[in-house]
């Protein structure tokens, strides 16, 4: 199971990457392993508000819909589209090509709600 | 592993797109000792099957395997199953979730000349399915696999142990079914594993067994087929015997089946990439006709979304446009005829 140093994380098994006010959201590698083959992705529409812990969307396996939560607010400025086409990208690669959204932060103190690495592998492993 | 009918099943194993792409190309090995296996024995279980089912069982060969269906007196379906004719016996096979309900059923109606066995706990299947199941089976058995036609079977020996090998199966590959003890199971099982796991062959779980037999147009109890689903409405007419004098729904499916104003099951294609699911709503223009009863990706179609829905008969037309009604939006969707997959010849 991967968990990158350079990510924050979720409880609910998403990263986050931040770039100053901008950041990139997904699913673990974990997630991706316990969902099995993903063959959807729903996520918000561009120019879309999210709040930190809200659900935003479904990632579904060819079994199971599933809840998707963002761990961060901010507004939503770009999706990635080749998802549609390519859902498994998120089974291959969930830390690079299989990323979800992206959100310009409208608060960056809320990274304080979020896990560093290490404590995530903590709960991940349990 | 889910609890499943009071067994632990493995919904998968390496993953049910990869199982799926096994038994389509290769072959995968399923473990189905969950379903119910009874066995009847005496001279009065043909007439006397007949009077509960809606096919016929007085007109098997022997070693023949049928498909059939118990209903009630409304025509609604109690069970779907396939009874075995042995040499001497009946095996008849009923879903793990309706095998306490298709016990108590015949037990109830049993009548002098038949006996019964319940071999739940005891009987164990193993299925082998996908195009290469006969050269990957033949070595390991004593039965001539390419003379046994579909929906025979055979009594010999699989590893040297007592099995009875049916040409049956659920996923619209080739295949067979062993029935064996259960404390061979796991002997046989290794053993297939061990021989031909390097030859493509995938244990598989109920996910790619769900999504096998949907493509294949085969009905799963409980979605398809209910106690308030008939084998009429699940497109099951084929199976009706009429000219049979009487039987358990016999007026209720007649009369149905005439009238032909009953909500059917019918096969949807999506257009956009959202999985239709078990539930919901479909839409023909502003009114709600019914709504889905399975759905999946399809693998073996195209990789497009499908699903079976149960529709009122002004919406079943094959070509009918409709839309699914996903998390409060509507996708498109169009009726097509089933089985949405056929093997290639």
């Amino acid at each position: 199971m991967a968990v990158p140093g350079d990510l924050l994380y979720s409880k609910d098994h998403e990263w986050v990457k931040l770039d100053g006010d901008a950041a990139t959201i997904g699913i673990t590698d974990y997630a991706q392993n316990a969902l099995g083959d993903i063959v959807y992705v729903e996520v918000p529409k561009v120019g879309t508000t999210i709040a930190q812990f809200a659900n935003i969307g479904v990632i579904e396996s060819v079994k199971a819909v599933s809840d998707l939560f963002t761990p961060i607010s901010g507004e939503v400025v770009e999706i990635n589209g080749t998802l549609d086409n390519d859902p498994a990208a998120v089974n291959r690669d969930p830390y690079g090509e299989g990323w979800l959204l992206k959100v310009r932060l409208s608060n960056v103190g809320e990274t304080k709600n979020l896990l560093s690495a290490a404590d995530y592998e903590k709960i991940a492993a349990d | 592993m889910v609890p499943f009918a009071e067994f632990e099943m493995p919904v998968q194993y390496a993953g049910i797109l990869k199982e799926h792409d096994a038994v389509r190309h290769r072959a995968g090995l399923f473990d189905l000792s969950h379903m119910g296996q009874f066995w009847l024995m005496g001279d009065e279980v043909a007439p006397w099957a007949d009077t509960l089912t809606i096919n016929a069982v007085g007109t098997m060969k022997p070693m023949q395997a049928r498909y059939n269906i118990f209903c009630n007196e409304a025509g609604g379906a109690l069970d779907d199953t396939i009874f075995y004719r042995l040499e001497n016996r009946w095996l008849l096979v009923v879903n793990a979730a309706n095998a306490e309900k298709m016990w108590e059923l015949l037990d109830r109606r049993r009548p002098a000349g038949v006996s019964l066995e319940n071999g739940l706990g005891r009987g164990a299947l193993i299925a082998i399915q996908g195009p290469r199941s006969v050269e990957m089976l033949q070595p390991h058995v004593d039965v001539d696999l390419a003379s046994l036609r579909y929906y025979f079977c055979a009594e010999g020996r699989a590893y040297g142990v007592p099995a009875v090998i049916a040409r049956t199966g659920y996923t619209g590959e080739d295949g067979f079914e062993l029935f064996v003890d259960g404390a061979d199971a796991s002997l046989v099982w290794n053993a297939l594993l061990r021989d031909h796991r390097g030859d493509g062959l995938e244990p598989c779980g109920l996910g790619a067994r769900d999504v096998l037999r949907l493509e294949a147009g085969m009905p799963l109890y409980g979605h398809e087929l209910t106690e308030t689903i008939t084998p009429v409405q699940a497109g099951l007419a084929w199976a009706l015997k009429f000219e049979k004098p009487e039987f358990t729904g016999k007026a209720a499916l007649k009369a149905q089946l005439e009238a032909d104003i009953y909500p059917r099951i019918v096969g949807l294609v999506m257009e956009g990439r959202a999985p239709a699911r078990e539930g919901y709503a479909v839409w023909l223009g502003d009114r709600v006709v019914g709504s889905v009863r399975s759905g999946s990706i399809a693998p073996s179609v195209g990789n497009k979304n499908i699903a079976t829905a149960l529709l009122a008969p002004e919406a079943a037309a094959g070509g009918t446009r409709l839309a699914v009604e996903i998390r409060g939006a509507k996708h498109e969707a169009a009726v097509v005829p089933l089985p949405f997959y056929k093997r290639p010849k």
